[in-house]
């Protein structure tokens, strides 16, 4: 996974509140065998309406999102990273995140920044002409406009971030410690450890 | 290992820690991996992208079920027919090719053991008791029913299993839902289920792992277990359980996975330990009361809008919570109902007999009981029933269920998901009604506009006869 230190750009000013899953990506989505092209599908309802941010050129390719409280609230689908992934989308700015939504936007490397809502109205204020900077390492928003805004962020997620570990490759580094387990376990249940080595028809 | 009294989450929980990080997130060993073909392909992406490898390959099980049709899968001449929809062929040609490719064992979708997931794993006597369980789907709580530590999971979870078989996870609080006494005559798991979440509210589990106890479950079959712990993630609760018995040591002895000989000894030994302790403390706990329990439906557009046969569609105003008040407004608004209908009266045109809740043997064997002799109300256009797995299929047909629902209006379909969720072509009209055996009547689910009441079979069967939501004490007795 790429190393994720600071994001710069223009910012999707977006700001709706309770923003769910099925919104980020409609469930006829869900039908791919890929991550990638789910960028199509993104906010599909949302851009089905004329003027909408999503299909402004001043946002083409902006890295940053912001929306209101609850963003990713509803059905777990990690679809939901996945899109915004493809949108390229490296950081949401919300005042609240579903957990799920979170955990999945962290699985993927994107980042959640939490801020409270004055904050997030002058953000989107901001992001309407001009671009805003978020730094994973001090953990703060700034604006060319001297806002400086802190967030808080989750040691063991920051640490991941930065320097671009996945959970999995993290994991894999504990190979000897599941090894051990793995001996253990297949000496003290070994029908546990079978699987589906024998069956009987 | 330690004294302290445990309740069975912490037994199985302890029991596959593989260490604990300070922050106190564990990783946790995986037993049992059930993998389908929704959430999958982009895991097994994930680990080709990586050059990653399957680390124990014979402890994932894999089979499709989520898109597959109902409809027949072989012509005459014995060959597959092709899925129409390209989407799906695309899911399930890619489960078909990934799982040789990384060495899983793969239950074809033209075999009799075919099923959906969580019907497949106890069948096959692939998920065992004190085992931990997982699939990339939110019903894998339904194997707490024989005594395992099963959950869902996302698909970056899925590629972690298949890489690490473990998880990185942090524990769960424990939550006790007591049930003493009995249920009475016409009310079965789905109803207690139903009741419970009518209870407990969609967020009462929410970071709890469930233990159902007390002489209620213990009474239940295995079928029963699954139906209830299935549920649990209806309450908010990340997984639900049931300690294993007797009863869960026969229904596994002699399915295909389960242990034989000295191993199935020993595994009994350990099973018999599965129980809390009794001076074992949970960190919430909720009695009901069983005789209180009711045949119960759902009217609204979440699972924990629940009220017995007898009940009345309520108001908005009936609710204190001014947000909650907001959504039984839009939820009535979305099934076309007025405070104070009666739940009886209401009309249903779509029957669906079905889903990893209520589509084993006894399930169908409950509906068939009340069907047998009987037809389908004209006013119900769409009635069909899909067994859970070609082994469920199989037995029905021994047993002649097929032919008490074929006579009664029923359509008899081919395993798999089906109507649960509307991904394959089994779906309810927009603004029909759907008494349905499913676990989950959210805006949209069975396809589309549809309004899904929540039912027990036999209920699901009372309300083919009578075209409208029926209490089935009333027909039979
Ligand atoms: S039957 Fe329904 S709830 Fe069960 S696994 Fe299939 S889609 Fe999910």
């Amino acid at each position: 996974m790429d190393c994720v230190s600071t994001i710069e750009g223009r910012a999707i000013p977006f700001g709706a509140k309770n923003v769910d899953t099925d919104v980020i990506i409609p469930a006829h989505w869900l039908k791919t065998i890929s991550r990638e092209g789910l960028g199509q599908g993104a906010f599909e309802t949302v851009r089905a309406e004329p003027g909408n941010v999503f299909d402004d050129p001043a946002y083409a390719g902006a890295p940053i999102l912001i929306a209101g409280d609850n963003f990713g609230c509803g059905s777990s689908r990690e679809h939901a990273a996945w899109a915004l992934l493809d949108l390229g989308i490296a950081a949401v700015i919300a005042p609240s995140f579903s957990d799920i939504f979170s955990g999945n936007a962290f699985k993927n490397g994107i980042l959640t920044v939490e801020l409270p809502q004055e904050q997030i109205d002058r953000l989107l204020d901001v992001a309407s002409t001009d671009p805003i900077a978020i730094d994973l390492d001090s953990q703060t928003v700034t604006t060319p406009f001297q806002d400086r805004f802190a967030f808080e962020v989750d040691p063991f997620r920051k640490h991941c971030l930065l320097n671009g570990l996945d959970e999995v490759g993290l994991t894999l580094e504990r190979d000897g410690a599941i090894a051990e387990y793995e001996a253990r376990h297949a000496h003290d249940m070994p029908w546990l450890a079978r699987g589906t080595l024998e069956r009987t028809a | 290992m330690a004294s302290r009294p445990r309740t069975l989450y912490e037994k199985i929980w302890d029991a596959h820690v593989v260490e604990t990080r300070d922050d106190g997130t564990s990783i946790l060993f995986i037993d049992r991996h059930l993998v389908h073909e929704v959430t999958s392909p982009q895991a097994f992406e994930a680990l080709r992208l990586a050059g990653r490898k399957v680390r124990r390959p014979e402890l994932t099980l894999a089979v499709p079920d989520h898109n597959l049709p109902t409809t027949a899968r072989l012509d005459a001449a014995g060959k597959r027919i092709p899925i129409a929809d390209p989407q799906s062929a695309a899911q399930l040609e890619a489960l078909e090719a990934n799982a040789p490719a990384f060495g899983i064992r793969y239950i074809e979708a033209t075999a009799m053991a075919q099923g959906i997931v969580h019907v497949v794993g106890p069948e096959q006597g692939f998920s065992l008791p004190g085992s931990t369980i997982v699939c990339g789907d939110s019903h894998t709580a339904a194997h707490g029913g024989i005594g395992a530590l099963a959950f869902g999971i996302g698909t970056s979870e899925v590629e972690h299993v298949l890489a690490t078989q473990t998880l990185q996870l942090k524990r769960s609080k424990t939550m006790e839902v007591r049930v003493d006494g009995a249920l009475g005559p016409g009310v079965t798991a789905k109803d207690l289920i139903l009741h419970i979440i009518g209870e407990i509210g969609t967020a009462g589990g929410n970071g709890h792992v469930i233990e159902y106890r007390g002489a209620v479950f213990e009474a239940m079959s295995v079928e029963a277990r699954l139906t209830v712990c299935n549920m649990s993630i209806e309450a908010g609760a990340r997984a639900g359980l049931i300690a294993p018995d007797e009863t869960v040591f026969r229904y596994l002895k002699g399915r295909p996975y389960a242990p034989k000989g000295g191993d199935w000894e020993r595994a009994v030994a350990w099973w018999k330990t599965l129980h809390t302790d009794d001076s074992a403390t949970f960190d919430k706990t909720v009695r009901i009361d069983a005789s209180q329990v009711e045949p119960t439906v759902t009217w609204g557009t979440s699972p924990e809008d629940t009220v017995a046969i007898g009940g009345v569609v309520p108001a908005p105003e009936s609710f204190a919570d001014p947000s909650k008040q907001e959504a039984v407004r839009k939820s009535l608004d979305y099934m076309g109902l007025a405070p104070g209908t009666r739940m009886q009266d209401i009309a249903v045109e779509n029957i669906f007999i079905g889903s990893c809740t209520n589509s084993r043997i006894e399930d169908l064997r409950a509906a068939a009981a009340v069907l047998k002799g009987r037809k389908k109300a004209d006013s119900v256009k769409w009635a069909i029933v899909v067994p859970g797995s070609g082994l469920v299929k199989a037995q029905a047909e021994e047993e002649g269920l097929d032919r008490i629902f074929t006579d009664a209006g029923f359509e008899w379909r081919e395993p798999g998901c089906s109507a649960c969720l509307g991904m394959n072509p089994d779906k309810v009209p927009p603004g029909e009604r759907c008494a349905s055996t499913s676990n989950r009547n959210f805006v949209g689910r069975q396809g589309p506009g549809s309004r899904t009441h929540l039912v027990s079979p036999a209920m699901a069967a009372a309300a083919a006869v009578t075209g409208k939501l029926s209490d089935v004490r009333e027909l039979v007795g």
